[in-house]
């Protein structure tokens, strides 16, 4: 292609670091139109990660070595708050400003960030290429970082050969001054273990904490890769069937069947196909995924294994958030372990089944974490999400037939595989089996995740992480992530089984379970939602566009007393931009982006306390 | 090139039912096609007919039986036992929102059809309180993904902004732009393959826009002009009209279209010139014409420019 390029050139370590994140990414599988293009996120992280945002002259060279027209890659790089085409500080700290943390008081951090280092450093005026900030720290506020069990929390990155990133949870003002000064060391907190952690009761947590999640040999010696063993043994089509026996219903929220899922892409004829897992993880409030992929990361790797044997997959992905570090490091180390070992690769385990994967890292757009935006985002195109049909079985990534699984979802399948789809049906209830992990967050007496069989109610849930603290009252708690509803103190005893939320018009999205005490105010909390959706809207479609605006903007109204009309008047208003946003969005985002307000507001009355002040 | 083919095997009839009338559809056409072939209005903003659909706008949706949401007329193919609504009460609410939307956050007054649409559905966005000010040049251009500044309780936000002029033969007012990407459609594979421009940043913050927002000559740009067919807001615009738009000199009912063959080369393109008071102000092609589906190259688009710019030029000369 014949492409214009800009006049600029990149440094020797800017082009080092791109050819370096080229070169070590495999292409398998990727032809065509996507030989080279599929390269070009990664290559915009390297660049990002070299000298801390990504220069014109670096643009440049991607877009010429990858042969992607400039103003496309321009809009990939645009799509992604971890990106930046403006000059910015080496070292940045990124605070979270999302609900669980503001429910443990990172306003106060903000606040004092803005007094002391500053403006954050998203605003760029106009077209100056002006540092923001100090020369070498800036700091941004960010949704939710995944780690609502040490709220609150903060993600540094600091640019160079190797650059460094580390999430950080209890932080405090000094821990955030020390991670603003680049002492990272001063700026950890102690580390907190799984509250459940070696309890007899546990299947999917039961390694975590106990087990070294670096050591393959301790995996095995831990039961590691008996389940890929049987899988060899009965085949792929009684995998499928062992999976669709067990009623595993998918946990990435969208609750369903696997076993129909993996059916239907073992049925394509159509070659290759593809695994995805989806660990975007980003609904705010969740994090089990990471804690799965910290402590216990070739539990995912076999299990990606088995679905790929299952399926008939050639080739996978592990779409990682990039704010998690950690997980991306275990990861990658048992990834080249079990690669070393013949557990990936070709003829795995002398089965004549090959199979191998790759991470790629988002750059922070919760958006990715649909299923239809993955394909986009790994194919080096905008993470927006797809029209359905066709479906993702049909035609996923590279337009070819695509398994995609949660990161919980995928690690049930190794004890499915093991005892058997009957045997693990007969956990949980009828409609919802085996165990389910919720994360605790917010107002409890220890934060954490826990697993627990499907059955048990939201009251237990909550008294296995000690309760609420001082003995304070429920004003209200979030179920299944800000996409999610609230529920009250009188919802508590509500079993928390697919069966049983539906019931209750609530959901279980992702797991969560944050709790609010009596002594938070909610409509804060409530204008933060509004503002995660209009911050992660990839911008598409009109209804979810402008619709998270005009909802952000009435909470606005509310919270300063300017109400246009009164009160009932703002309600109907924004029952009216709900309604339109369910009904006519493309995606799930715009989709369930007034869930949680509408929930609040009907079924807790929260505005309606606002009309007596 | 024409983007969309049309279905090489012979199609069967498809049996679906519009607003409780039976209907027969060919198989692989759209429910707006249905609906166009038997006299149903559907507005629609981001589709046409030579390009890709997106089904980005929304405003084209109906009632699909069974479907937990509604869906995109323009781009959901027919089904056999279909039940479409395209006239519900959900549906109205939609594209009345869907209107009040972009009417209350973009500049609409070149839209044709809008305003028609907005008395029958309804709408009024005045409720969404007065517009923010326009931003300052080139700050839409700039926003970061993730992050916006607190909303503004007094004032709804809008993309107004100062129109881009940074070249002879068009402009770009983007504070007209509803997003429906028919102009990178068009610039990119449907049409051009140029790619000088491109949708960047997201949500409210999305835009259209060069690579580092450069200025059109330093873009890929090779001002064909379709881009500026395409768009259905008048958010890109020839300079001549644009000029006569803004000094109120612009009076379709004194304008003549005329259709000519392009004299430049040898492909025969169909020009419509567009002359006021015997002044060539655009040159279009019609988007049915089999040799160009509404496209052009610089010179049919713009060449006449010159040519009446040279000869207005001469006296002074
Ligand atoms: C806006 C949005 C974000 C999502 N984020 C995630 C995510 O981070 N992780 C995930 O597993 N599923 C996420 N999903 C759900 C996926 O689209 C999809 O349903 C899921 O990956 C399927 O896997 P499962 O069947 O194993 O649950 C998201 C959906 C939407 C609409
Ligand atoms: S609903 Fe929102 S996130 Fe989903 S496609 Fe539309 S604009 Fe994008
Ligand atoms: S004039 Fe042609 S090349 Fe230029 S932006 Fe428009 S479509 Fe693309
Ligand atoms: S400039 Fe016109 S064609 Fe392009 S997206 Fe905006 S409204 Fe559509
Ligand atoms: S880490 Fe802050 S809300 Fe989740
Ligand atoms: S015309 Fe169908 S979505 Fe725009």
């Amino acid at each position: 292609m014949d492409l214009k390029l800009l006049n600029a050139d990149p440094t020797t370590e800017e082009r080092a670091a791109i050819d370096t994140a080229i070169v070590s990414l495999s292409s398998v599988g990727a032809d065509g139109v996507f030989a080279k293009r599929h390269l070009l996120l990664p290559a915009l992280e390297a660049a990002q990660g070299r000298v801390g945002w990504i220069s014109e002259g670096a643009f440049n060279y991607i877009c010429e070595t990858l042969q992607v027209p400039p103003a496309e890659a321009y809009g990939v790089m645009t799509f992604y708050a971890l990106l930046t085409a403006a000059p910015r500080a080496p070292r940045v700290v990124h605070v979270c400003e999302d609900i669980a943390c503001k429910a443990r008081g990172s306003d106060a951090l903000i606040n004092e960030l803005k007094r002391s280092a500053g403006p954050p450093a998203h605003y760029v005026p106009a077209a100056d290429h002006v540092l923001v900030g100090d020369d070498d720290v800036a700091w941004l506020p960010s949704p939710c970082l995944g780690l609502c069990d040490q709220a609150p929390a903060a993600f540094v990155q600091i640019a160079g050969e190797h650059p460094i990133e580390e999430l950080f949870g209890d932080v405090t003002i000094d821990r955030l001054r020390a991670a603003m000064g680049g002492t990272l060391s001063l700026a950890r907190a102690p580390r907190r273990r799984l509250p459940q952690a070696g309890g007899s009761s546990l299947r999917l947590l039961r390694r975590v904490d106990v087990v070294d999640p670096t050591s393959l040999d301790a995996y095995r010696a831990a039961g590691g890769y008996e389940a890929l063993r049987r899988a060899f043994e009965i085949g792929p089509e009684a995998v499928v069937r062992d999976v669709t026996d067990s009623k595993l219903m998918g946990r990435g929220g969208a609750a369903f069947p696997t076993g129909r899922k993996w059916e239907a892409v073992a049925k394509q004829t159509v070659r290759p196909h593809y695994l995805i897992c989806n660990a975007d993880e980003s609904e705010p409030g969740t994090f089990k995924d990471r804690v799965i992929m910290e402590n216990d990361p070739f539990a995912l790797i076999e299990s990606m294994t088995i679905a790929a044997y299952a399926t008939g997959c050639e080739y996978g992905y592990i779409y990682l958030r990039g704010e998690y570090p950690l997980a991306n490091e275990r990861l990658s180390n048992a990834i080249v372990r079990a690669r070393a070992r013949g557990l990936l690769g070709a003829d795995i385990m002398g089965s004549g089944f090959s199979f191998d994967l790759e991470i790629r890292k988002g750059a922070g757009a919760y958006i990715c974490g649909e299923e239809t935006a993955i394909f986009n985002s790994i194919e080096g195109f905008r993470g927006e999400p797809r029209n359905k049909p066709p479906f993702p079985v049909q035609s996923g990534v590279f337009r070819k037939p695509t398994a995609i699984n949660n990161v919980e979802t995928l690690v049930n399948v190794l004890d499915i595989v093991r005892f058997g789809g009957p045997a693990f049906a007969k956990i949980g209830t009828d409609a919802s089996t085996g165990t389910k992990l919720f994360c605790l967050s917010g107002h409890v007496a220890v934060p954490g995740v826990y697993e627990v069989p499907f059955g048990a109610t939201l009251r237990d849930l909550i008294d296995l992480a000690g309760g609420v603290p001082d003995g304070r009252a429920i004003r209200a708690i979030l179920l299944g992530g800000a996409a999610g509803v609230f529920v009250g103190p009188q919802d508590l005893d509500m079993p928390l089984t697919f069966e049983g939320v539906r019931a209750s018009q609530a959901t279980l999205g992702s797991g969560v379970i944050m709790v609010f005490d009596d002594t938070v105010e909610l409509l804060p909390m409530l204008q933060r939602i509004a503002a995660f959706f209009r911050d992660e809207s990839c911008g598409q479609c009109v209804p979810c566009r402008v619709g998270t605006v005009r909802q952000e903007e009435a909470l606005a109204r509310i919270a300063a007393g300017k109400r246009r009309g009164g009160i009932a008047n703002e309600i109907s208003l924004l029952d009216e931009i709900g309604l339109a946003m369910k009904d006519a969005s493309i995606c799930g985002l715009g989709q369930t982006a007034y869930s949680a307000l509408e929930s609040a507001i009907h079924r807790l009355g929260l505005l309606g306390e606002q009309t007596g002040r | 090139m024409i983007a969309i083919l049309p279905p090489t095997a012979p199609a069967r009839m498809v049996e679906l039912e519009i607003d409780g009338v039976e209907v027969g559809a060919l198989e692989g056409s759209t429910i707006l096609d249905a609906c166009r072939a038997n006299a149903k209005q559907i507005p629609t903003l981001c589709f046409l007919d030579t390009l890709h659909p997106v089904n980005v706008c929304r405003i084209c949706v109906v009632e699909v039986e069974g479907s937990r949401v509604l869906v995109p007329s323009c781009a959901r193919k027919v089904e056999p036992g279909m039940k479409v609504r395209t006239d519900s009460e959900r549906v109205r609410h939609s594209r009345k929102m869907v209107l009040e939307f972009l009417d209350s956050s973009v500049d609409l007054s070149t839209t044709p059809d809008v305003a028609d649409w907005k008395t029958a559905y309804g709408c009024d966005s005045e409720r969404y309180g007065p517009p923010a000010l326009p931003a300052p040049a080139a700050e839409r251009d700039h926003a970061h993904a993730g992050h916006h500044e607190p909303p503004d309780p007094d004032h709804r936000a809008t993309v107004a902004q100062p129109v881009k002029i940074d070249n002879s033969l068009y402009v770009r007012a983007y504070a007209k732009c509803i997003l429906c990407y028919k102009c990178v459609e068009a610039c990119g594979t449907d049409f051009q393959n140029s790619f000088a421009i491109g949708v960047a940043g997201r949500g409210f913050a999305a835009r259209i826009s060069t690579e580092f927002a450069v200025e059109l000559p330093q873009s890929a740009c090779v001002y064909c002009g379709n881009c500026i067919a395409v768009c259905p807001t008048g958010a890109l615009m020839a300079k001549p009209e644009w000029d006569k738009r803004s000094d109120g000199t612009w009076d379709e009912s004194r304008q003549t279209q005329t259709d000519t063959i392009c004299p430049y080369c040898g492909v025969g393109c169909t020009l419509t010139l567009h002359v006021q008071d015997n002044e060539i102000l655009k040159a279009t092609s019609p988007f049915d014409q089999t040799v160009t589906s509404g496209n052009l190259c610089i010179k049919g688009r713009f060449g006449w420019q010159y040519v009446q710019n040279r000869r207005e030029d001469e006296p002074s000369a």
